[in-house]
């Protein structure tokens, strides 16, 4: 939602990717998002994770909802389409935009308003239609579009730039989500791009409904030292859980990986999600062992992320309703159209 | 709103008897399995070739409130609902009373005497014919639900009898609804005889009401309006259907179902080019199809009052980002819950500038069955063609209703019109897309899918201010240059969409303007009138917005008749506003208490009107 234009030209060195594209075929336009809002870095994720992976940008498809959160989809693959609709109500339109066409990769961007407030509804239902998707939530506890009010993301005692306190308990959305069936949850934080990047790219890999809750801190609102969703609270208290590498489906893997890998994910498109040990021996399989965790640490003050579940075998929405394999919105005149003799037989049922 | 007239005050002994021209009601609890007997006797009359109109008048509950089913046989083709009832099936102790009442003189009550009827049940002017219908079945039939269910079956077996239906036709239509289930023929053709044998025996048959074979239904069907929807949706190559449960628009989306599972299966895989999302609301039901709108497939979503109102602010969306998308508003009665089982054309202003903002949406309104198949087949090219929400306005009379119409026809040479989407090549020949750039002067922009070319026609879809590349702006000018392109746009859908139907002679100075079921009507009403010596001239809408010459028609005449199936005048409202028509040039004539309006009570508000007119007025033909 830029007033100003990118500058386009770039290093004429600039590194190519396997389809030839450098990290600027990956990018939007300027951001009008706060300086140093952590949305920002969710962008510079989404595009060093898609310029990574060789994504093809025009076979990716970009929704979003309402409020900041909801802007980000400009800010990164402008050569893809993209569809800002209307407050909470993203899951909707992504469901519809998936059903016509089962061949793009999806990216549902959202906000805690948007998901865990008006659109709550939507985002218990997409999760349980299973739409092949990657859904990022960018979290920052605080209403930013409408000067700080807070969200129900926000955590109990949680404190806002006005001294506004939460008076209720936080809805978190990735335990929603594990309970809902999503086959593909997890936590991470806007400043570990380190941790997030992975995550990107195996939740695009993945399919069916991969779900990312990324902590991005408002700067302006909600960046106290008494804001459970400001930068000093999440990296002195984020913990992760388990640490993924991702081997896109296009490298072979003869890669050796870092000592310490301790498991091989296969997904269905042919990647590879590598899980570390991280101390604690967690294993992201079990939803009750994940839902166990979250709340443990988060009893503690602190905050789980990496990848906390994951299921590689289930089905998404094309299969249980037994879809074609065309995508719908390739189908001809003849192909969907049954004609007139047709309709003859039927008439006669009508007598 | 004036009270409709009771039949007794119609009161006529019938001395001769009616042939081909009288009204069977029944009245019964809803669950007592009545409806597909009562189903029969309309079907058994239509193979007959005698024109019927069977209309549902049920409760919002599933099991033990009163339910009727009134069937209008009329030899003219008067289609409409009359008052007065010539002969009562009246099997619910609840409404007898009241059902007895609505007998005309002359008249006929058919119910179970099993059980006495009460003396203040009896009136002297109507003819009463007792079958013991429990009696009947508990001494024919052992098991308790056959025991039930045949009373049904029971009574039509009575009424072949007493009208003259031709008992094979009776037998035909059991063996056919009993296909695959040949267990139950037998038992339903007894229950028919029994019905039969008793009458034949107690009474003399036929009564003064009855049957004649005619040739009045040839190459016509017998369908309602919310399965022709369905039908439609097929045809019109809708892949995609989401919605919520709602009375009355729920079996548009089970005939989408019932149609797809047969003529949408893939020969080779087995798997399915369609697809059903039963949504958590309407909110999302209509968003889901908008999504699939927007990636090129065809959508819709089917709902009624409450449902609509549910899905305005994505309706603005679709208005202002220029997404295909197609609605089907089944309308009830408002407001808010209303009354869910009947029927109203009370949506007209609430869908005809549906959002917030400067808001307008496409409406079509069918008439009959043939129009709802029709239409919603048309409303997927007019959407893609105009990149908008079209909504076709239909309600719960033609939805639910059996009515008959001609045989529904499909032209094979029609390739459906995607309107203006590029292709990877046709990117590649242009210097430079702009989403919303007018580049052919007729409003309509051009489009792209999501996925279509590596580096061309990918732009942002918002709901948010944008200019002619798809830009956010909060420029004034460049926001009121793309809402004043799309108004040109929906000037130019004035060529798209279909034209009222008009009935004009010179001299006439008067008209009558209407829409959808109100049709039904208009026939009895026009006929009637002419033998009183009132010319009238007619107009039917079928689409919003209006067409030109629906404002020419107004000005044509002195006065011009609105008739509405609301209390607040919607479509003169909307005449008034759109057409700039001065009020003292139309005549509401009003008709909201949930029932379709009869031809009676519009021929009695145009002659109660007459004496106001004036002398300048000559209502001669």
């Amino acid at each position: 939602m830029s007033y100003i234009n990118k500058p386009r030209f770039h290093h004429p060195q600039l590194p190519t990717n396997e389809i030839g594209l450098t990290r600027r075929d990956y990018e939007g336009t300027l951001t009008t998002l706060c300086g140093g809002c952590g949305h920002d870095s969710i962008s510079a994720a989404i595009i060093q994770a898609a310029a990574d992976m060789s994504l093809e940008p025009h076979r990716v498809a970009k929704v979003s909802g309402i409020g900041c959160s909801s802007k980000i989809p400009s800010y990164f693959l402008s050569k893809s389409h993209g569809f800002n609709s209307v407050h909470g109500r993203m899951p909707s339109v992504a469901t519809g935009a998936n059903l016509a066409n089962k061949d793009l990769y999806y990216i549902g961007i959202s906000g805690d308003g948007d998901s865990a407030s008006i659109g709550l509804g939507q985002f218990c239902h997409i999760v349980r239609r299973r739409i092949n998707m990657l859904y990022m939530v960018a979290n920052n506890g605080t209403y930013g579009l409408t000067k700080g009010q807070l969200s129900a993301t926000a955590d109990l005692g949680s404190k806002t730039k006005t001294g506004e306190e939460s008076l209720y308990d936080n809805i978190d959305l990735a335990t929603l989500a594990i309970e809902l069936g999503a086959s593909f949850v997890a936590r991470s934080f806007s400043g570990d791009k380190q941790q997030l990047v992975p995550l990107i790219q195996a939740g695009l890999s993945h399919k069916g409904f991969a779900f990312i809750d990324v902590v991005s801190p408002c700067v302006t609102f909600n960046n106290t030292d008494f804001s459970t969703h400001g930068y000093k609270n999440t990296w002195e208290n984020h913990i992760a859980l388990s640490a993924v590498d991702f081997v896109p489906m296009r490298q072979e893997i003869t890669t050796s990986y870092e000592a310490g890998a301790e498991k091989e994910i296969t997904l269905h498109d042919g990647s590879v999600i590598h899980l570390h040990k991280t101390g604690n021996n967690y294993q992201p399989y079990d939803k009750e062992n994940a839902l166990h965790h979250i709340n443990a640490y988060k009893k503690e003050g602190r905050i789980a992320t990496g990848l906390l579940y994951i299921d590689p075998s289930m089905s998404d929405l094309h299969e249980v309703l037994d879809t074609v394999d065309k995508p719908f919105n390739t189908l001809s005149n003849h192909e969907l159209c049954p004609g007139n003799e047709v309709l003859m037989g039927i008439n006669e049922t009508f007598r | 709103m004036k009270k409709m007239r009771k039949g007794k005050a119609d009161s006529k002994i019938a001395a001769l008897p009616k042939i081909n021209d009288f009204v069977v009601k029944f009245a019964n609890i809803n669950g007592s399995g009545s409806a597909s007997a009562n189903n029969m006797f309309a079907k058994a009359i239509f193979r007959m070739g005698i024109p019927v109109s069977p209309h549902n008048i049920f409760p919002s509950n599933i099991q033990g409130l009163p339910t009727w089913y009134e069937v209008r046989i009329n030899e003219q083709g008067y289609l409409g609902r009359r008052e007065g009832v010539d002969l009562m099936v009246a099997m619910n102790e609840q409404t007898i009373a009241r059902d007895i009442d609505s007998v005309l003189s002359g008249g006929y009550v058919l119910y179970d005497s099993s059980k006495a009827l009460a003396d203040e049940l009896r009136r002297d002017d109507i003819h009463y014919l007792p079958i013991p219908l429990k009696d009947i079945c508990l001494r024919e039939f052992d098991k308790p639900s056959q025991r039930q269910l045949f009373k049904n079956i029971v009574y039509v077996g009575a009424l072949s009898a007493f009208l003259n239906i031709d008992f094979k036709v009776l037998t035909s239509l059991v063996s056919d609804q009993f296909r695959g289930k040949e267990k139950l023929i037998l038992p339903n053709i007894h229950a028919l005889e029994l019905g039969y044998q008793f009458a034949k025996e107690n009474f003399e048959c036929p009564l003064k009401l009855q049957l004649k074979p005619s040739d009045k239904t040839e190459n016509k069907i017998l369908i309602d309006g919310n399965t022709a929807v369905g039908l439609g949706c097929v045809y019109g190559g809708a892949t995609i259907a989401s919605w919520y449960p709602l009375t009355p628009s729920t079996s548009v989306v089970d005939a989408y179902g019932k149609y797809s599972k047969r003529l949408r299966i893939d020969p080779g895989t087995g798997k399915k080019k369609f697809s059903i999302v039963q949504a958590e609301d309407e909110l999302a039901a209509i968003g889901i199809a908008i999504g699939a709108g927007w990636n090129g497939a065809r959508a819709f979503t089917a709902s009624s009052g409450p449902g609509v109102s549910l899905m305005q602010e994505f309706l603005g969306l679709a208005y202002f980002s220029e997404v295909p998308v197609v609605l089907f508003n089944i309308q009830r009665v408002g407001p808010s819950t209303g009354m869910p089982t009947r029927t109203q054309q009370g949506d007209l202003l609430s869908c005809a500038y549906a959002s917030h903002g400067d808001t307008k949406q496409i409406l079509l309104f069918p008439a009959t069955p043939k129009e709802c198949f029709e239409f919603a087949a048309d409303a997927f090219d007019l959407s893609d063609r105009l990149q908008t929400p079209v909504i076709v306005m239909s309600d719960l009379e033609l939805g639910m209703n059996e009515q008959i119409c001609d045989s529904l026809s499909w032209d094979d040479k029609r390739e459906y019109d995607r309107g203006k989407v590029l292709s990877a090549e046709q990117l590649d020949s242009i210097e430079k897309f702009g989403r919303y750039q007018d580049s052919d002067g007729d409003g309509i922009p051009y489009r792209t899918y999501p996925g279509a070319h590596p580096n061309k026609g990918a732009y942002f879809t918002r709901g948010s201010s944008h200019d002619a590349n798809a830009a956010y702006t909060e420029d004034g000018d460049v926001y009121a240059e793309v809402m004043d392109r799309i108004a040109l746009k929906f000037r130019t859908a004035l060529d798209f969409l279909p034209t009222p139907e008009i009935a004009q002679k010179s001299g006439n100075a008067l008209g009558l303007v209407y829409l959808g079921t109100t049709q039904s009507a208009i026939q009895e009403v026009l006929d009637s009138l002419t033998k009183k010596g009132i010319g009238m001239d007619t107009l039917r809408i079928k689409a919003f917005p209006f067409h030109d010459c629906i404002k020419e028609f107004i000005a044509q005449h002195e006065l011009v008749y609105v008739i509405d199936q609301n209390r607040d005048a919607q479509l003169k409202s909307l005449l008034k506003i759109e057409c700039n028509v001065n009020e003292d040039k139309m005549h509401s004539i009003l008709s909201y208490n949930g029932v379709l309006v009869t031809a009676q009570h519009i021929e009695q508000a145009i002659l109660d009107s007459m004496p106001k007119l004036g002398k300048s007025i000559k209502v001669q033909a």
